[in-house]
């Protein structure tokens, strides 16, 4: 855990109070909306179909079980008793009024949360792998970066009016969970021949209507020159990123219409020009953000404690364990993925009710700390293994210990046209009939890895050029119709989906999602091959073949 | 529309010359880039302060010949989303080192001052009068400030090492 010092609390202090007298001019007409609307999406304040959304930044997705039960009390307390985690390790709130919002965000900047930047053509929250600091074989903890990042990115001077929005994403493990191919920045920490810290730097990545993956510019950028790197990346784009077409306007499209190398030549030569002397970290700048982060003190505990041997027995349990319990650096412990994909329930949601509990859980289970990964499900990071059988009652008494965890009904999906004014179709509903017909777990696990993302308009907050299997609402002579991709995955190996077929109807789109799995279960060369291999090995063709022969 | 200076609301003590208008022999002049760069020396040398407007689109080397006889440089805004005179503000302040008046001038709101005056402006062509009569308690808003730039506050970071932690966690 990160703990703020009276600085960060105090800068937070000012912006609720900055933001509260912003209100107030708004409410007084003293500011118009235009003028407003600005200044809220600086506060992650978006006006939706229904009311205002409040987005709440979880920087690099951890939270302390004092801060998830304060969103707990702010979904009881300002909105209808539930939050939304995104996939950007966000948590929105649906139904908040606008008169109140500056009180939640004092509630919120009580524990050290708040909604800056969560939303506006600035930098946003920097997100990384939820399993920081816990993930074996990890290079090292790429928080402390993160929160170097954060502090640096927050009220930026001169990079607060972007052409557009603009994100961060680090990872240090070999296993990409971050999702940084996708990303306007992706930060891939490694150590160079030397031994030292720095970042393979990648840039221009990003889905919505014209999706790219992110390029390398530099192999590696030293640790002490992270920020001045950035700076110089963030000054070429603030100066000759597009501003004329804000479908344009963001950084991919800059990278793209320049090519990486002439992009990286400008941002080479920026940098060169630059002053670093005032942005290079220091070992005792980084060492002093290091200490404030907290690790817990593990105790020397068994690989195979009795309790977990006891409950072997148990087939739930087994289910359970075998899908959503992962490795953890240190034996004894484990990291406990927490699913917000019930069967029928929209993904990612969870109640004021389940926030509180996994708080508690959290205290007795996982040294007070929850993550929140872009998949939009939760995580323990540090149970000791012999707690595991107790903590799968709990979990599964508040309906969060389905065992889907990147099965096929572990979907990400966007709030869609339930909710967003952007929207061209509804997603929620998609998955949830998608949950019902993957509900039997022992088929789900036939299958294997499969991941399905679904995005109700081209902005593609859902990432489906990224699912295994993505799917893309549209209107279509005032019909939802749905695109539908394979062969997309977000992790080191990142790839776009290619289009199978013809889009179909709302009402047909389970229907192809289930010919697809059986195409796939009829053409793997074993259980081994996942779904995403045989698309690899395989090409689209022989799937489009048997999915659209009938139709 | 108000300007201010000095964190006071000020008369403008130049004129601002229009493309085609003719420039008055005497006085504080205000000129649009490309009418400046015509006749650069010509109009340097006659009586009175010289300012500049650079849109926001073009690069600061453009001034750099005469940065140092130039009274003042006038960015622009031309809605407060765009925000590409705050890095034209901090490169010329940080890297070429103008130390003249750096005038923030089109939709200059409230909101932005605290950020103007990171970036290095000095005086600020306030669209609201309520705006330009809030000016010195807006700008006190911010004690906080996690980036370095050239306006020399001590940022986050370099306060934390100059102090015991204990003292910060208190």
């Amino acid at each position: 855990m990160y703990a703020y010092d009276d600085i960060d609390r105090t800068l937070l202090s000012e912006r609720v109070s900055e933001f509260r007298d912003q209100v107030k001019r708004r409410l007084s007409g003293e500011l118009t909306e235009d003028e407003f609307k600005m200044l809220r999406l600086q506060n992650g304040v978006y006006l939706q179909l229904h009311a205002y959304m409040f987005r709440v930044a979880i920087p690099y997705g951890t939270l302390s079980s004092k801060q998830l039960r304060r969103l707990a009390h702010v979904a009881r307390t300002y909105d209808r008793g539930y939050g939304h985690f995104t996939t950007r390790q966000n948590i929105q709130f649906n139904w908040i009024k606008l008169a109140e919002l500056p009180d939640a965000l004092a509630d919120l900047a009580e524990v050290g949360i708040h909604s800056m930047q969560t939303s506006g053509n600035n930098t946003r929250n920097v997100t990384s792998d939820q399993w920081a600091g816990v993930a074996p074989g990890e290079v090292e903890d790429p928080r402390i970066w993160s929160e170097i990042l954060r502090q640096y990115t927050t009220l930026h001077p001169e990079f607060s009016f972007l052409p557009r929005k603009f994100k961060f994403a680090i990872t240090a493990s070999k296993h990409d969970r971050a999702a940084i191919k996708i990303h306007d920045v992706g930060l891939r920490l490694h150590r160079n021949d030397k031994g030292e810290t720095g970042f393979e730097v990648m840039v221009g990545g990003g889905l919505g209507r014209t999706p790219f993956l992110a390029k390398t510019i530099r192999h590696f950028v030293h640790g002490h020159d992270l920020l001045s790197y950035v700076e110089a990346i963030l000054r070429v784009y603030n100066r000759y990123g597009r501003r004329d077409n804000i479908y344009k306007a963001r950084i991919k499209i800059l990278v793209h219409e320049l090519g990486a190398d002439k992009f990286a030549q400008e941002v080479e030569e920026e940098w060169r020009q630059m002053d670093k002397r005032v942005l290079t970290l220091t070992d005792a700048d980084i060492e002093n953000v290091r200490s404030r982060f907290s690790y817990p003190v593990y105790e020397n505990l068994p690989h195979m404690p009795d309790e977990l041997k006891a409950a072997a027995h148990d087939t739930r349990f087994e289910a359970w364990r075998k899908n959503s319990v992962a490795p953890h650096k240190v034996p004894g412990y484990a990291i406990v993925t927490l699913s917000l994909k019930p069967v029928g329930m929209p993904p990612g949601d969870a109640t004021a009710e389940q926030m509180d509990a996994i708080a508690d859980l959290a205290d007795r289970y996982s040294f007070g700390e929850i993550r929140v990964g872009h998949e939009q499900n939760l995580a323990l990071p540090h149970v000791a293994k012999r707690d595991l059988p107790a903590l799968w009652r709990a979990l599964d008494k508040i309906g969060v210990a389905t065992p889907n965890v990147n099965l096929v009904s572990d979907i990400i999906a966007c709030p869609g046209l339930d909710y967003c004014s952007l929207a061209n179709a509804r997603s929620i509903p998609i998955a949830q009939e998608l949950t019902r017909r993957f509900a039997n777990h022992e088929t789900a696990s036939l299958i294997g890895r499969l991941h399905i993302n679904i995005s109700g308009c081209i902005n593609a907050c859902g990432h489906h050029h990224v699912g295994h299997i993505g799917i893309l609402g549209v209107e279509k002579n005032g019909q939802e119709v749905y695109q539908i991709t394979i062969g997309g995955r977000a992790d080191e190996n990142a790839e776009l989906g290619n289009l199978i077929g013809p889009a179909v109807p709302y009402g047909e789109v389970a229907d192809v999602v289930e010919d697809i799995v059986e195409a796939y279960l009829a053409l793997r060369e074993g259980p081994d091959e996942l779904f995403i291999d045989a698309v690899k090995r395989l090409g689209v063709e022989p799937f489009r073949e048997r999915v659209y022969a009938t139709r | 529309m108000p300007l201010v200076r000095n964190e006071k609301i000020t008369a403008d003590d130049f004129v601002r010359v229009a493309d085609d208008a003719t420039i008055p022999a005497g006085g504080n002049v205000l000129i649009p880039l490309a009418r400046f760069l015509e006749d650069a020396e010509a109009l340097l040398q006659r009586d009175g302060k010289v300012g500049v407007i650079l849109p926001n689109n073009r690069d600061p080397d453009d001034l750099e010949p005469y940065l140092e006889r130039l009274a003042l440089i006038a960015l622009v805004f031309p809605t407060f989303r765009d925000g590409r005179a705050y890095s034209q503000a901090r490169l010329l302040r940080e890297r070429y080192g103008y130390d003249g008046e750096l005038r923030a001038t089109g939709q200059v709101l409230r909101d932005q001052f605290v950020f103007m005056i990171r970036a290095g402006f000095d005086a600020f062509e306030v669209k609201k009068d309520s705006d330009a009569l809030a000016f010195e308690e807006t700008i006190k808003r911010y004690s906080v400030f996690y980036q370095p730039t050239a306006d020399g506050r001590f940022t986050a970071l370099r306060q934390r090492l100059f102090r015991p932690y204990a003292a910060a966690s208190r």
